[in-house]
């Protein structure tokens, strides 16, 4: 699950990790009103205006709507025209910020609606690096990332100049050692007093990503300030879904605004739902079967318009839902449901997908294959049930069926 | 021969609730050694099993069955009573990793953990816990293991195995069984099939596996089932390389992923251009390890590898 910049940022200040003074508005309004107290705070006449959205690339950004408009924005206004031209300012951007859709490289060309800034105090910056708390798959253990090349897309670095990626190993036992936080920082460059608050920054960081589940921390970029502050001026978090029974408060800080409508109702029904763009909704029981399934799919001249695993042991209403889900996808121009029954049973899911279409009708067509446990009773109660399904021996045949009929 | 797991292997089940005595059922229907089950909440009673055994399991065995397991408080006094040296966790996420590290601190010289949703920072603290054990987990989220017709560890269907010349790996469930129809269809069979799960920290990796499958006297040939993200694939393309003598075969799944989504598994995920199909689908390829093109063709392929 991510969370936005402004509740990553909260979660820190919290555990005293130093960022920015900031408020979140949701509203013109509210934007308006937090920039006095802001400036009052910090003593800076300059604010920045952040939009809200769960992706990167942020500040290089345009909106759809006003090509000429990025995501991030300084207000300079107020050094001259003190709060007030800094009120007028933010007033006039959030206007249009708010209820525009952002593109940036990582939204993909259609972009994020924002639905909430962030008002930030400006920063008097010195130095920009990277640094994120991560999974190494390849040791099982959590590592600390470090760059010198703050701002810029870390896999750009890490293709172009990886000497220059620094790494920690955690062990889970330990936690980060002092000697590892100094380390880094001495690769970094980093002298002095800000040295020292490096340090505790970057084990402050690490006991996050352990006591709260993270699945990624990354500041991009953390600062050094001309005065010697270390700060994280940009916070990217996201918490592991398995883990969330554990942290309620996090739980809550989930914003559905930001995800898909229809991978939301899917994963309350305990299915798993990716939207694409083609046009051949899947049915599959494993995710790998189900990739697998796409995969055959546009081998055979077709595109997939979802990927669905409904899982090891799915029920009839799960099959409904499943349905529901695919035909409401007005692209849709064909079904084709891949089923190998292990626990899953077939004759389960063939009574699931006649009660599905019976319930959400079917104007599409429909192919079916059936392999495993109850396979025999599976393919009788489709047979019996009058619907107009196309029947296929493997996935290959399936899937060059659907692909026919949608043709 | 065959690895992990054969007709010696006596195994508990840590967790008894609907999953776990669904297929600890299963498992002695299809003549698995069940010898106990560990639920502190209801140690000291039996657990009772009883039904039509399944014909494709192990052969040479009554019509029926019925079984009482002991069922005992820890694990270390499962083993002490059994002598128990395999176990298959059921027990629900949050308490999985902790089931795992028991299983490992008894001593048993296999953990299968069946659990999906383990949280990945419980699997990061008992990865290292078994680190200097001599236990070896496979799993979490994973399908089990299974030598045909001897013993089967997990929720895979029996019937669709049979006794053959082939190792099979995969990190996919259903996909293994789709691997795994084909070749009992083609005349090829299994050794052992083993779901190494989906998650992005598990026990027992690809290049585990084939090192055991090389070794094995019995198995001819591998098919490798991965899937994108990580670079599992990758360095198990490396291993095959190096040390395998054995004919391999392999298949990719997660070619139209699209970037940045999470395919099911949490561990599926192509992120910041790492984990790619092609990346891997090409790292196989060039190590010699014939591919199947679409999941159909896996049957056909191992054939082909084989020669």
């Amino acid at each position: 699950m991510k969370v936005h910049e402004y509740q990553a940022k909260q979660i820190m200040s919290s555990r005293g990790i130093p960022v920015p003074l900031g408020r979140m508005a949701a509203s013109v309004d509210e934007a308006v009103a937090a920039v006095r107290p802001l400036i009052e705070e910090s003593g800076n006449p300059l604010v920045v205006l952040k939009s809200q959205i769960h992706a990167g690339g942020r500040g290089k950004g345009t909106f759809a709507e006003h090509p000429d408009l990025r995501g991030v924005n300084v207000i300079t206004d107020g050094i001259e025209g003190g709060p007030e031209a800094a009120e007028a300012k933010v007033g006039e951007l959030a206007a249009k910020m708010l209820g525009s859709t952002l593109v940036t490289v990582q939204t993909g060309p259609e972009g994020k609606v924002v639905n909430r800034l962030y008002l930030e105090q400006g920063i008097d910056i010195a130095r920009e690096l990277y640094l994120a708390v991560l999974l190494d798959r390849s040791v099982s253990r959590n590592i600390v990332m470090a760059s010198t090349e703050g701002g810029m897309e870390i896999e750009n670095v890490a293709e172009e100049t990886p000497e220059k990626i620094l790494r920690q190993e955690i062990d889970p036992a330990i936690g980060l050692a002092h000697f590892q936080a100094n380390e880094l920082a001495h690769g970094l460059r980093i002298e002095g007093d800000a040295a020292q608050g490096f340090a505790r920054f970057v084990k402050a960081l690490d006991r996050t990503a352990t006591e709260l589940d993270t699945e990624l921390i990354e500041i991009n970029p953390l600062v050094i300030t001309g005065g010697g502050m270390v700060m994280a001026l940009d916070g990217k978090m996201a918490f592991d879904d398995n883990a969330l029974f554990r942290h309620p408060e996090i739980a809550e800080m989930r914003d559905e605004t930001e995800e898909d409508s229809a991978e939301v109702a899917a994963k309350e029904a305990g299915l798993s739902y990716i939207k694409l763009d083609g046009t051949i909704g899947c049915l599959v029981n494993g995710a790998g079967l189900a990739m697998a399934t796409m995969d055959t799919i546009q081998h055979v001249g077709g595109e997939p318009a979802n990927f669905l695993d409904v899982g090891g042991g799915a029920d009839e209403e799960q099959v409904t839902t499943a349905f529901q889900i695919i035909t409401k996808d007005p692209a849709v121009k064909g079904i084709f449901v891949n089923i190998f029954g292990g626990i899953m049973r077939c004759d389960v899911i063939a009574t699931g997908i006649v009660a599905a279409v019976k319930t959400v009708g079917l104007t599409v067509p429909l192919v079916v294959r059936l392999e495993g446990t109850n396979v025999e009773q599976g393919k009788k109660i489709l047979s019996e049930s009058g619907l107009d399904v196309v029947a296929a021996d493997s996935l290959r045949d399936g899937a060059e069926k659907i692909v026919g009929l949608v043709k | 021969m065959s690895i992990l797991v054969g007709k010696d292997t006596r195994v508990l089940v840590q967790g008894l609730g609907k999953t776990g005595q669904f297929h600890t059922d299963k498992a002695i229907a299809y003549g698995t050694q069940m010898v106990g089950a560990v639920h502190p909440s209801r140690k000291g009673s039996v657990a009772h099993f009883e039904g039509e055994v399944d014909q494709s399991g192990v052969p040479g065995r009554d019509d029926t069955y019925s079984i009482d397991l002991p069922v005992f408080a820890t694990v270390k006094e499962a083993v002490a009573e059994t002598g128990a040296n395999a176990s298959v966790v059921y027990v629900p996420p949050p308490f999985a990793a902790d089931a795992i590290m028991e299983a490992a601190a008894a001593g048993l010289d296999l953990v299968v953990a069946i659990t999906e949703g383990v949280p990945v920072a419980d699997m990061i603290k008992a990865k290292r816990y078994l680190a200097d054990k001599r236990t070896r987990l496979v799993g979490p989220n994973c399908p089990g293991v299974i030598t045909p017709g001897e013993c089967k560890i997990g929720i895979m269907p029996g019937y669709i195995h049979e006794r053959g010349r082939v190792g099979v790996v995969s990190r996919s469930g259903t996909l293994t069984y789709e691997a795994v129809y084909q070749l009992t269809l083609n005349g090829l069979g299994q050794t052992t099939a083993v779901g190494i799960g989906g998650d992005p920290v598990n026990g027992t990796n690809f290049v585990d596996m084939l090192r055991m499958f090389e070794e094995d006297t019995e198995t001819e040939g591998v098919i490798m089932i991965g899937e994108i993200g990580g670079t599992a694939e990758e360095d198990a393309a490396e291993f095959v390389a190096a040390s395998m003598s054995k004919p391999v075969a392999g298949f990719i799944a997660g070619t139209t992923a699209p970037p940045g989504k999470r395919m099911g598994h949490a561990g599926a995920i192509v992120s910041g251009g790492k984990g790619t199909a092609a990346a891997k689908i090409e790292a196989m390829t060039s190590a010699g390890v014939v591919m199947a093109e679409t999941p159909s063709d896996m049957g056909e392929a191992m054939a082909r590898a084989l020669g």
